[in-house]
Order: C-alpha cells, then structure tokens, then sequence
C-alpha cells in the first residue's frame, strides 16, 4: 500500500469523489433493506408468528391468483371439516387447528379501521404469547383480541365494542404483540364468529368450508407431509415458507429485492468504471514500477488495497447514516435496524466492490514493463 | 560486478514480416566503469538496453552479471526478470518517470521498501543519495514542484538506492540543455563508480560524455 495510500492523499479529490458516490448508493441500499425487512414484518408477522410449524392450504384447480410456482395462497385456500379432522388423525401430528383468515373493515366507538380476522377454534393455541409475559388468554364467540396495531388504528381498548359485518365484538384484551398481514393489524374472534362474517366462503365453496388453513404442530418430515397431503388433498407449507402464500407480500418484496440488487450492482459497475479509469491513467506510473522491479502480484494488491480503503470509508459512512435514520424514522416509518438489514448489505457491497475493482485492475497484468523507457 | 552482453539478438515482428532491432552484439562492460552506446535514431541502442535490463526477452543470446549463470536468456519467465531488476539493477530512463503522488524521498525509499527494506533503514538510504546529488533541502517535494533537471537528479538518485550491481541509463539528457546534460552524466557516471556498478549509458549526443570511460557505435543494431 506504499503507493495507494500516497496517490489517496495526492489524488484527494477524485478519491472523495468517488468515495460519495459510494455512501449514497450504500446508504440506498442500506435504508432499502431495512424498509424491506420492516415492509415485510407488517405485511407477515401475523402468519410468522404463529405458534404453529407447518400450515395446511387447499389449492383448487382454477385458483386465482396463484401464488409463486402455482403454490398456494391465502386468499384461495379454503379447508373443509373433513381435512382438518383428517389432518388431526395424521400419525405425527400433535395438533390440527382450523384457522380463518379474513381482511374486513372493522368499526370502534373511535373511528373505522381495516383489519385482518383471525377466526381461531376454542383452545387453539393458536393465540401469540404476549411479549410482556402476560397470561395466555383465549377468544370466545362474542369477544375479539386486538392486536396493539389494531387498538391504535381502532383507538380501542378492552371493553369498547368493535363492529365487524353485522358482528358486534366486545374486546376482552389488548395483546402486546406486533401482528399483522398484508398490511393491516390482526384482530383474532372466535371461529364461530369468523364463519359467519361470510369472507371466507367462495359462491361455489363447499358446505362444509371451515376455515382458510389448518395449522399443524407436527416434526415430520417433507415425504411424510406430501403423503399425507396428496391422501387429504392440501398442501403443506412450513410457517415461515406460508409468507409467500400472501399474494401481496411476494410481489412487493420481490420488486423492492429487485431494487436492492440492481442498487448493488450498479454499485460494483461503478467501482469497476472507476479503477477501470484510474488504471488507465496511471499505466505509464505502473510500467516505471514494473521496469524498476515492483511485481505485478505487488501493484495488484496495492490497487486493490486502494479499493478497500475506498470501499470501508463510503459504505462505512453510507451504513452509519442509512442504519441512524432508518433508526430515527421507526417510530413513523416501517424500518427495521438490525445485522441483516445493516451489516449484510455493507458486506455485500464491500464484496462486490472489491469484485469490481478486481476485474479493473486485471490491467496492470498486461502493461508491459518495456514502455518504460518510451519518453512521456 | 562486470556487464556480459554475449551474442544478443533481438528480432521483433513487424506486420507480416519482422525487424531485427539488434543483430549479435557482444558487449562488456566492466564494473566500475561507463560505456557509452552512440548511435542515430532506429540503430538499436534502447533496445540493446531493454534486453539487458530484462524488460524484452533476446530471440538469442544470454546477459549475464559477473561470472555467474545468465540472468536474462530467451527463456527466462517474466517474474523471474523482475526480481533480477529489483535487486540487481539501477535504470534512468530518456524522461524522470517519477511518481507524481510521492516525494522525492518517498522515490527512493519505494525501491528499498519493495526490496523490504525497514522504514529507518530506507529512509537514511534514500536521504543520504538525495544529499548526494544535492536534493537534500528538496526531499519533501514531489516532482511537479522540481525543475527537469532536479527530477533527472531524484531519478538517477533512485537507480542508485538499491546498490545496483548494473546501471543502465537510456538518454537522460535529452531533455535538458548541453551544460546540465553534462553536469547529469558527470553525476551519474562518479556515482556509478563509487558503488562500483558497470553502467551502460545510451546516448545520441557525444559532447556530455567527458566522463566515460569507453564509446561504442550501433548501426542498424550491430557494433561498428
């Protein structure tokens, strides 16, 4: 790094330059990841959360939208008693619980809010445990939990009365938990109650439609499901893989992640166009270096040594000030500030970058010592 | 260490057909001691000078340092060059051919740093050259606020800061005027002699060379 640090310091300018650019691609990247991940969280907490492994869909033949690959989706899924009580019978199954999904407007005392129903069996489970280490409650036919999203958005509290369709709900608990789906806060009534909101029944479902999933508590394994599945005639996805059965969801994440990867490969382009140029500039400085006996594996980890430097100061700074106001925008926007929002795209880029640069400076292997001694 | 050029011949290709730049030249130049290389334009001198100092391989014939084996042939692999002119070489090229991003004390402690020189160690070298071709109170500055004939100073100052066994010099006055072109080989050459190295020094202007111990013609890139 003889060289490089000196040319840093001598060619200040253009490396500033360069260096800006890369902290406002980074912070780009930075502050895009972390709304990813916050976008993501309000439109599929509600479903990650779930104290279940696995959950059963039913994809009818002509079910619109599909979900990725033709997978199941939320909205067209709908299983009958017959399957849940299947499921429930299931050798490795622990517990089968119906659970109804439904995005409907409910009306507080307060003000109208759009909400997603969650219609839960007696006993579930299926209810999140509340972070503030409450007791574990339960939802009776009449009654509704809100979510804390839900309570703000309705300005309700345990005791107001909530309209949903023709239903009047009384709020028994406020849950301290973050539960949402596609965006909207959950709110979880009795199963009883969600059926007779009528969302979930398409004109030609069958009578005995239950609920959207069963959530399944079960440790067996993909062939032991997919045979199970083809005899009840569902299909299982694991609670965590469930998120992209949210129509919404795939699309937006998968256009934002697309955003990111573009971001970041511009980024790299950039790097490279850069020490692409600088290379050439300097070819006359690197056949003197190289005629006066400094090895091409020295000049190539000298210039790659200026890259990194390069690199660790703009996204160094680009991270701090993406991470800082992706922190100091939580409270109004969804971000989320943690190591796979902050420090897994810092590394990314600092990679790529490198990459970059790399295949820039592959150059200085074909400048040949010999025009050393051309007159400049 | 004695200069061996023995039966060198350089042929390169040119277009369809090829151009023999030197033609079996046999040279040696003992250490200590200068020998100047006189010839017009296209005769061969940078190109003898550029296989003697392994930057082109010969198409035939060996250089060879003292009475060991031959440091550059028609097969030695590029890395293996280089090392040779990293340890064992000084060159001064037709222009300064600093680096502009370093000083003229940073020129110098950079080939002691690539030989892996300690830091106190290079810069007492590199001081005690400066203040030898009398840089010393311009160690500090880089080579956009010297004048040509302090870079050429810096420069040769450089080729000398390895204690070279060879110094190869290619027209290092042909860009200053004749009474500085003369003090520059003057420079060189008692340099050169003090640390005993043999030097090949190319020129096409035989008026600066007072200094030199011998003068021999290329022509169409044989000795004549």
């Amino acid at each position: 790094m003889f060289v490089a640090l000196r040319d840093l310091r001598f060619a200040r300018g253009r490396f500033v330059l360069m260096a800006t650019v890369i902290v406002l691609i980074t912070y780009l990247v930075v502050f895009l990841a972390s709304l990813t991940e916050g976008l993501a969280d309000e439109s599929t907490s509600g479903v990650t959360g779930l104290p279940a492994d696995q959950l059963a869909f039913t994809v009818p033949d002509d079910a619109e939208p599909a979900g990725p690959g033709g997978g199941p989706t939320f909205t067209g899924s709908q299983v009958t008693q017959d399957q849940w009580e299947a499921w429930a019978q299931v050798d490795g199954v622990a517990d089968a619980q119906p659970l109804g999904i439904a995005q409907t407007r409910a009306t507080s005392p307060a003000t109208t809010a759009a909400v997603t129903a969650f219609g839960l069996a007696p006993s579930s489970g299926l209810l999140p445990v509340p972070d503030d280490g409450a007791d574990a409650v339960d939802v009776a036919p009449g009654t509704t939990l809100l979510s804390s999203g839900a309570a703000d958005d309705l300005g309700a509290e345990a005791g107001d009365v909530v309209r949903i369709g023709d239903l009047d709900l009384t709020v028994t608990t406020v849950l301290d938990v973050d539960a949402s789906y596609a965006h909207t806060p959950v709110l979880w009534t009795s199963l009883e109650d969600w059926q007779s909101l009528g969302a979930h029944l398409a004109p030609d479902a069958a009578p005995t439609t239950v609920a959207t999933v069963v959530a399944l508590t079960t440790d067996l394994d993909d062939d032991a499901l997919a045979a199970a599945d083809t005899d009840i005639g569902t299909q299982t996805e694991s609670r965590h893989a469930a998120k992209s059965a949210i129509s919404s969801y795939s699309s937006e994440h998968g256009s934002l992640l697309l955003m990111e990867v573009f971001l970041v490969g511009i980024s790299a382009l950039v790097v490279g166009a850069f020490f692409t140029v600088w290379t050439i500039s300097r070819s006359g400085d690197i056949a003197v270096l190289k005629a006066l006996g400094a090895s091409t594996r020295y000049l190539m980890r000298d210039a790659i040594g200026q890259a990194l430097v390069i690199l660790a100061i703009g996204v160094g700074l680009g991270t701090f000030l993406a991470a800082g106001t992706a922190a100091l925008l939580s409270s109004v926007a969804p971000t989320v500030v943690n190591a796979s929002t902050v420090l897994l795209p810092a590394a990314v880029l600092v990679v790529l970058g490198v990459a970059g640069a790399w295949l820039a400076v592959l150059q200085i292997t074909r400048v040949d010592p010999h025009a050393a001694l051309a007159a400049r | 260490m004695d200069l061996h050029i023995d039966g060198v011949t350089l042929v390169y290709p040119d277009g369809e057909q090829t151009l023999t730049a030197v033609d079996d030249v046999t040279l040696h130049v003992p250490s200590g001691e200068t020998t100047a290389l006189l010839g017009p334009s296209g005769s061969g001198k940078s190109s003898l000078l550029a296989v003697a100092g392994g930057l082109t391989r010969p198409t035939s014939g060996t250089v060879t340092f003292g009475d060991g084996e031959p440091v550059f042939t028609p097969t030695t692999p590029p890395d293996d060059a280089t090392r040779v002119r990293l340890t064992r070489i000084g060159f001064v090229f037709q222009q300064p051919q600093l680096v502009p991003s370093l000083t003229a004390l940073e020129q110098l402690e950079l080939l002691s740093h690539l030989r892996g020189r300690k830091p106190a160690e290079r810069r007492a070298r590199a001081l005690e050259l400066l203040d030898a071709v009398g840089l010393a109170p311009w160690a500090h500055k880089r080579p956009g606020t010297l004048s040509g004939g302090q870079r050429q100073r810096v420069a040769i100052a450089r080729a000398l800061v390895g204690e070279p066994d060879v110094l190869l010099v290619d027209e290092p006055t042909s860009a200053l005027d004749h009474e500085r072109g003369t003090e520059i080989i003057e420079l060189v050459t008692s340099l050169a002699r003090e640390q005993d190295a043999a030097m090949l020094l190319v020129t096409h202007d035989e008026s600066t060379l007072g200094s030199v111990h011998r003068l021999v013609h290329l022509r169409d890139g044989r000795l004549v």
